[in-house]
């Protein structure tokens, strides 16, 4: 870079390390302002804001009443450089504060068939769009995509496995996803100085000697230089040059957006996450101010303008994709605030300006906004957030007290609820297992209780171990053959994503992503359990009351007969409690004993996003009286109706799992009504902040609120044709989507859970 | 060891009393307000559903939540009719406050009396309790039998006598339409209390019809079921009234 340049960016930034090196950490905690004051500050949306996100509301508008697809790509293969620029509005473009979109035109869904050209021809066929048959020839006979090479690749167990849904929502049709670029680095380095370290990398990368590790490594390096280029080649398109470092906050706020767009042209990941970005901007736009050439108006509409961006990503998806993760999401998940290694916290300005967007611009699901919590944050803060989540049931909170001592202070949320340092780690996505059906196995010797084979015979998807022959469950029976189930689910699963990730990595690989993080990155392997709360539920039945099998005329257990009271997850009671932590702990462990893709490090998670519903769709009854292909509980949330004594406890049961055994994260989803809270909104503030405080001091990870009433709900399904509801956004597990954007079935499973409201 | 009669627990109360707050609710109840929502707490003696507990494992299960209660938190008594078990609440808010746990009573008044035993009690209770949340049910005598069954002479006696011991009280008046909400009565009532002292809040809770399925449940005839609950109007024009929050 040449210095001439680099004193005008880099004017008045305090630190010396980060400018040798790529170290966007220590240029944050050199350069940062902690703001403790309220948000009286803010500043309302500009016209152009209006203007703007009028537009896109338009066209959300029509792409709902075209069945959920606005426009849809068919000739053009999506890459960095495949369209020329395209805007929101052509009459509207100088309105734009930053530029850029997926396709040329806005909501369009671009052709990404490196995951699989099935998926993406279904996609396209699914709203009307037929893609043209030449790519069907060119992605069948000349280039191998990573479903093709995952399918070549699997044994007949996992596909068994995969048909019976005891492992499902894999990334084998898909992008893993999950992976977050540092896009900060393109805005405080530029291009060409990025460039250069990689180049530096790939010099030093091996001894000469070629090893599989090695030539995978420089082949990667490689396509990380190369997309480094093309970004450059993007930018160009919509006329910046970004070679440089980024000299404002105007030009911070674009060259980072660029970054982010370069990982949405071409990878369709389930999770597409932006990252811990609002600190960052904070410095520019703090600088800004300070010397005049911006005024707080500007600072929030580039805030607002970014975030309209963020709001409008979008992938083209096949139907059974979308009844796994509802509701059209794309996880842009962004941070803010959270506690630094020194102790200082990081709430600034621009924290308070990212959550602002949900009242400039109304609720909405994406960006994915998180707050980093900590009771230590400060009051004024910890109280506009609860006046969010009051007003707009649009953000969720993870606990920086437990993540910070495991991921440092500058971490990213990758997904819903998952970790990962920012530019120094990747993950590998895995979806997650289905202990429900794990635990029906272990009763009926492996066979499935819903898919049949052709003769009509239940089909053998897990070991033919013995099966249960008694009437009346035993637990230590029950316990013992769960146990040997759980082995084998552990091990099958573990090589099932490992086939996918290695896969991925071959055909799918995500260079604009992993060229905006560190060449030696650390690895996680990221596995997930859903019916967690019924398998526990399930124990405790067999263990504290009398549980009796009803079976079919095969003499597999479809049924059980429960007499007697049990205790049951979600009531801080410790007699569950206790199975919960254990089951978490046993899976785990099990899972930490098989060899994982690349020395990766495994995790898990309790989350299931809205494929609770799903999962639970495909699982037969449990012992702890779920009906037989019914929806699961999502999450790490305790069964509906099983909560007996109010929210709190509820939340002390989900506050024991221990975190240090579910890395990859622990997701709780709570519905409050407001007159709950408390009679009006100082009040309810004043709870909501109590409930956070209280709950994640205990060492919990994460909450979803939602505060509005059950009556809403079933108006917004009754009605969805209000305006109330056009950007009516809910907390799920994990993310958040428009209501209106659910599956009726959906609906009603949100509906069912009780909110917390108290007669 | 004296045990109370406990109806349930609710772990997340916040608009019962400061803060949010651990509710106990007993069982038994002497009133039979035409508006009850808890009419399964009626019962002194149910057949089924009520649980003995003794004051330290209640508390022990309080201070579970401690973690939210903040500065002002706590438990609060609610029920039921809290007072019927006088002999319990004594020894529960005795234990409470030797944990230093805030104590909290939701009480219609409907015990309370200046004769021995209960009043000795009642006095001693006072020591332990930081705040009553009372219920003014009718400030018409005739009224006030007519809707609840009981005289309403004692109770108004209680708001005497804690306003001479100035212990603090929340006022709550439910607002039922062409029950409780006659403006006059409201106004009447608004005197009274402003003849009081301590007097932190008053509240005007609507009614709701939340609870109609509990008395279908127990088979109970409800002379409310066509009843609806007030207009927002209405209530505002309670709460300006009553000068309540």
């Amino acid at each position: 870079m040449n210095s001439i340049n680099r004193n005008v960016a880099w004017r008045n930034f305090k630190g010396v390390k980060w400018t040798d090196d790529v170290n966007v950490r220590d240029f944050i905690q050199n350069n940062y302002t902690p703001y403790d004051g309220d948000e009286r500050f803010l500043a309302g949306p500009t016209e152009a804001t209006n203007k703007l996100w009028g537009k896109v509301q338009e066209l959300q508008k029509e792409e709902r009443a075209k069945g959920g697809v606005l426009d849809c790509e068919t000739e053009v293969v999506s890459s960095l450089t495949a369209y020329g620029p395209g805007y929101i509005d052509e009459s509207l473009k100088d309105l734009e504060q930053v530029v850029g979109l997926q396709t040329d035109k806005p909501l369009k869904r671009a052709f990404m068939p490196f995951g699989g050209i099935k998926m993406a021809e279904e996609a396209a066929e699914t709203y009307g769009y037929k893609v043209n048959p030449k790519f069907h020839k060119i992605f069948t006979e000349y280039h191998k995509t990573h479903n093709q090479a995952v399918f070549d690749t699997y044994t007949d167990e996992m596909r068994r496995a995969r048909h019976s849904h005891i492992v499902t929502g894999l990334p084998d049709t898909y992008g893993r996803g999950r992976i977050v670029g540092d896009y900060r680095r393109v805005a405080l380095y530029g291009i060409d100085f990025l460039i250069e370290k990689k180049q530096a990398d790939l010099a030093n990368c091996g001894c000469g000697v070629m090893m599989d590790d090695v030539i995978r490594q420089r082949e990667e390096l490689a396509d990380q230089i190369r997309a480094l280029k093309q970004m450059k080649e993007m930018a160009k398109i919509y006329g910046f040059d970004i070679s440089g470092p980024a000299r404002n906050a105007k030009e911070a706020v674009q060259w980072l957006y660029f970054g982010y767009l370069a990982a949405v042209k071409t990878q369709n990941g389930a999770a597409m996450s932006v990252g811990r970005i609002s600190t960052f901007l904070d410095i520019y736009i703090s600088r800004d101010l300070a010397e005049g050439s911006l005024t707080e108006e500007q600072a929030q509409e580039l805030i607002d303008h970014l975030t309209l961006k963020f709001r409008m990503v979008k992938f083209a998806r096949i139907p059974s994709y979308n009844q796994l993760f509802s509701g059209d999401p794309v996880w842009a998940t962004l941070e803010m605030a959270g506690i630094g290694m020194d102790g200082r916290h990081m709430v600034t300005r621009t924290d308070y300006r990212f959550l602002h967007t949900l009242e400039n611009m109304g609720p909405s699901p994406e960006p994915n906004l998180t707050v980093l919590y900590s009771s230590a944050l400060p009051d004024n803060f910890k109280k506009y957030a609860a006046h969010i989540s009051i007003t707009t049931s649009s953000i969720q909170y993870e606990n920086d007290d437990v993540m910070k001592p495991v991921w440092g202070d500058d971490y990213s949320i990758c997904c819903c609820v998952s970790a990962t340092q920012t530019g120094k780690e990747m993950q590998f996505f895995g979806a997650r297992a289905n202990l429900g059906k794990c635990l029906l196995y272990a009763i009926n010797g492996g066979k499935d209780e819903k898919f049949l084979n052709k003769d009509g015979t239940h089909m053998q998807v897990g070991p033919e171990y013995a099966p249960i022959t008694s009437e009346v469950l035993d637990y230590g029976e029950v316990l013992h053959k769960f146990d040997l189930m759980m082995d084998w689910l552990a091990g099958l699963y573990v090589n099932i994503l490992n086939v996918i990730q290695y896969m991925h990595d071959k055909y799918y690989y995500e260079a604009a992503e992993m060229a905006l993080i560190d060449t030696h990155v650390r690895r996680t392997f990221a596995t997930g359990i859903a019916g967690f709360s019924h398998v526990v539920d399930s124990l405790c039945a067999i263990k504290y009351a009398k549980v009796s099998t009803v079976r079919d005329e095969s003499g597999l257990v479809v049924d059980y007969k429960v007499e007697g009271d049990f205790p049951k997850y979600g009531n801080d009671d410790p007699r569950a409690d206790e199975i919960a932590v254990w089951l978490l702990k046993t899976f785990m462990t099990k899972l930490r004993k098989h060899h994982t893709y690349r020395n990766s490090e495994a995790t898990t998670s309790i989350l299931t996003i809205t494929s609770n519903v799903v999962y639970g769709g495909a699982t037969g009854a449990l012992p702890d009286g779920r009906k037989a292909f019914t929806p699961y509980a999502p999450g790490a949330n305790p069964s509906y109706g099983a909560e007996q004594s109010g929210l709190l406890a509820s939340l002390n049961s989900v506050a024991k799992l221990p975190y240090e055994y579910s890395l990859d994260g622990i997701s709780n989803t709570q519905t409050i009504s407001p007159e709950t809270l408390g009679h009006h909104e100082e009040e309810q503030k004043k709870t909501l902040v109590q409930v956070l405080d209280g709950y994640f001091n205990q060492g919990a990870h994460h909450l979803n609120v939602n505060v509005f009433g059950v009556e809403k709900l079933v108006d917004c399904m009754e009605h969805p044709e209000k305006p109330e509801y056009a950007n009516f956004t809910i907390r799920v597990s994990g993310y958040a989507v428009k209501f209106i954007d659910l599956t009726r079935q959906q609906q009603l499973d949100v509906i069912a859970r009780r909110a917390h409201k108290r007669l | 060891m004296i045990e109370g009669r406990i109806h349930s627990i609710e772990t997340f109360g916040s608009v019962d009393g400061p803060g949010i707050r651990f509710i106990i609710f007993v069982q038994g109840c002497q009133m039979r307000c035409q508006y009850c929502h808890n009419v399964d707490t009626w019962a002194v003696r149910p057949s089924q559903g009520c649980q003995w507990k003794t004051a330290d494992e209640l508390l022990d299960q309080a201070e579970r939540y401690r973690p939210y209660w903040g500065a002002e938190g706590g438990i609060t008594v609610s029920g039921g009719e809290p007072l019927l078990q006088i002999d319990f609440l004594l020894d529960l808010f005795k234990k409470a406050k030797a944990r230093n746990i805030g104590t909290c009573i939701d009480t219609a008044g409907q015990p309370f009396t200046r004769k021995a035993p209960f009043f000795d009690q009642f006095q001693e209770l006072m020591e332990y309790t930081d705040l009553l949340l009372l219920d003014m049910k009718h400030i018409d005598p005739e009224a006030h039998q007519k809707l609840t069954g009981q005289p309403n002479a004692n109770i108004i006696d209680l708001f005497r006598y804690l306003s001479g011991i100035h212990k603090p009280i929340w006022v709550r008046q439910v607002l039922v339409p062409g029950r409780t909400d006659q403006p006059d009565a409201l106004r009447r009532t608004r005197d009274f209390l402003d003849t009081l002292t301590d007097v932190e809040r008053v509240e005007v809770l609507p009614y709701h019809r939340m609870g109609l399925y509990k008395w279908e449940q127990l088979g109970i005839p409800n002379q409310l079921a066509d009843v609806e609950p007030p207009s927002q109007e209405e209530v505002d024009r309670a709460r300006q009234i009553l000068g309540a929050v």
